[in-house]
Parts: structure tokens; sequence; C-alpha cells
């Protein structure tokens, strides 16, 4: 195991004495194999109690610890030390309000997480007793991708419509609004439909595909709103037709 | 929040976009540098075309590649202007679909033409 000496600019800013953000240097005695939340960890636990991040599981699991590194959108456990050069700056994910150092005030894309309501609508309740709902390879195959999302909000953080427009509900939320959709045990396709198919919603995206290239789960947020948006688009002509839903 | 009306143009941007990217490139190649290079000889002379073209099966072909076309073209300036920043998405979409709609017309004027 070799040791290397990393140089991290880390963007500071404690709302109750800090005027406004600014670069604290620190200079971390690093292990080769370390990520960048290890870093962070070391200066926390060593160097200076006040730095304020989150984070949980180091695993790409939790999707606690996403942060801007050398100005991409990374989780910082899956940010390997070997993949930088010996200065690397790290700031809050960008498109959010800071609430304190790395750490961002989130309640936006809660809220829009919610509006297009990510939990399963059966058609009808089924009591414990009458077991699971079955499904086939196929079926658990359509939506499976889309459930894989950690809600880290790198795709928020690199989406330049997000960045552009905030009233837009933004990849992770709209993949999620799918991935329910595409569930067979789901009915809730109609109740998402007006936050999902209106102006802030797919129709905002303008399939840069950034969401996609950042995702650490290999969700493809481009993809999911693509496929809404075919669909939505049918249901949107098919609505005019006799016998269609309005 | 209402369901959006974006869906209309939306279906001409994609249908326009598997148009440009499959057919476009082989007309741009068969109609404009083909016939520059010498390559085919005769066969992309003006009568033999003029005649082509006469088919209302092609008319009714080129009909579809141009204004599909014109209408793919016309949504993406609308959401290019949208990325530069211009915040005026109402005006942007009469101006562009204007013009896809006056392109479209012209398309019909002149295939019927010949």
């Amino acid at each position: 195991m070799s040791e290397r000496q990393i140089e991290l600019e880390v963007l500071r800013y404690r709302p109750e004495m800090d005027d406004k953000p600014f670069f604290q240097t620190y200079s971390v005695p690093c292990q080769e194999e370390w990520v960048v939340l290890d870093a962070l960890n070391y200066v926390k636990d060593e160097m200076d109690r006040t730095l304020s991040y989150r984070w949980s599981c180091h695993m790409f699991v939790c999707g606690s610890c996403g942060m801007a590194i050398n100005g991409e959108p990374k989780l910082a456990c899956k940010a390997f030390l070997r993949d930088y050069q010996t200065k690397i700056r790290i700031e809050p994910l960008s498109n959010f309000p800071i609430e304190r150092d790395l750490v961002i005030v989130q309640d936006d894309f809660i809220e829009k997480l919610e509006s297009v309501k990510p939990y399963i609508i059966p058609k009808q309740e089924k009591p414990i007793d009458q077991g699971e709902y079955l499904q086939t390879p196929a079926q658990l195959k359509a939506y499976k991708q889309y459930s894989m999302c950690i809600n880290c909000l790198l795709c928020y953080s690199a989406c330049p419509q997000y960045a552009l427009e905030e009233k837009f509900i933004g990849p992770a939320a709209l993949a999620l609004a799918h991935r329910y959709n595409m569930d067979s045990r789901d009915v809730g396709r109609s109740a998402r439909e007006h936050v999902v198919a209106s102006h802030d919603g797919i129709w905002a995206c303008s399939f840069v595909g950034a969401c996609s290239q950042v995702c650490p789960k290999d969700v493809d947020p481009a993809g999911a709103i693509q496929q809404v948006k075919f669909t939505s688009a049918v249901d949107y002509l098919t609505s005019f037709l006799p016998g269609g839903k309005r | 929040m209402a369901r959006s009306a974006k869906a209309v143009p939306w279906f001409l941007f994609a249908a326009g976009g598997t148009v440009i990217a499959f057919i476009l490139p082989v007309m741009i190649f068969i109609t404009g540098i083909a016939p520059a290079i010498g390559l085919f000889g005769d066969a992309l002379s003006y009568e033999t075309m003029h005649a082509f073209v006469g088919n209302w099966l092609i008319k009714l072909i080129l009909l579809g590649i141009i204004v599909l076309a014109a209408w793919h073209a016309a949504h993406r300036l609308r959401v290019c202007a949208h990325d530069f920043g211009i915040r005026a998405d109402g005006a942007v979409s009469i101006v562009v679909y204007g013009l896809a709609a006056i392109a479209s017309a012209a398309t019909v004027v002149a295939l019927l033409m010949i």
C-alpha cells in the first residue's frame, strides 16, 4: 500500500458565520486505494471536525454522498483517488441551495418525488393471507432497471433543463414514475399522468442525456423519459378519438 | 397540472428525426453529390427526375420526407431557443411552427405543379 498526499479544495459555507461560500484546502495523507469519501472522513476525524457532508453506506447504495468532484456530479464513495491528480476540488451538487458546507437542501426534489406517487397503486388491495403478487421474469425486467434509483440527485445536478427551469419535475422522479407505470402490479398510470405528462413533466426534457451519463446505478433516466414521451403522446392523441380517455 | 399539447409537435419531431437520420443523408447524396461528381450518368438528368417525381407515389413519399423534416427542424429550433435562454416560448413556437407550416404548404404546391 502506498501513501499519497492529496490537496482537497473543499467548498465551505456555514450560514451562521460565513457571508459567502469559500474554498478551504486540506492536505490529506491518503492511501492509494481510497475514495474521495475516505479522504473527507480523514479530514473530519483527524483535521477539522466542523466540516459537514452527508454519507452513510460507503458502497453506492444509500445515495447520500453525492457532490461535485472537479465539477462533475459523483458519489464520493465511487470516486477513486487513483483516477485524480494531486489536487481535487469538492463542491456541493449544483442546482440546489447549500444547507451547510457540502450538504444541499433536497426539499424541492422530495416534493417532486411525492407528486409522481412513487409507490404501487394496485387495482385492488389484497389481504396478506392471500399471499404474494406473482410476477414473471419478463414482468420484472420491464421495470427493474428504473427501480435501481437511489435518489442521489446526481442527475438533477447534471441536468441543464433543471438548471434553467426550476419547475421541471426532473430525471429521477420521472424515471421512478415510469418504474411504477411499468410494474404489472400497478394501475396508477392515469393518476400520475397529470404531473408526468404536463408542461413541467416529460415535455420540459430536451433529451440532452446528461442524467444518464452521471447516474451511478445505470438507471438511464433519459431513456425512461423518452419512453414516457411516446406513450403519453399516444395517450394525448387517442384521447380525441371516440371512446378515448380525457 | 394539465396534460401538455406538446405531444403533437413532439410526434412530428420524433418522426422527422427518424426521417432525417435515415433518409435525408441518402437523399442529399443521390440528388446533390452523386450528379455533381458524375455518378449514374444520365439517370439523374432533369428530364428523368422530372418524370420520376411526376409519379403520385413518389410525390407522396417526398411530401412525407420534406414536411416531417421541416417540423423536426422547427421543434429543434424551439428547444434550442429555450436552451439559449430565450424566455418567450409562445412567440418562438408561433415563428418556428409557422415557418414549418409555410414550408409544408409550399411543398404541397410545388409537388402539385409538377
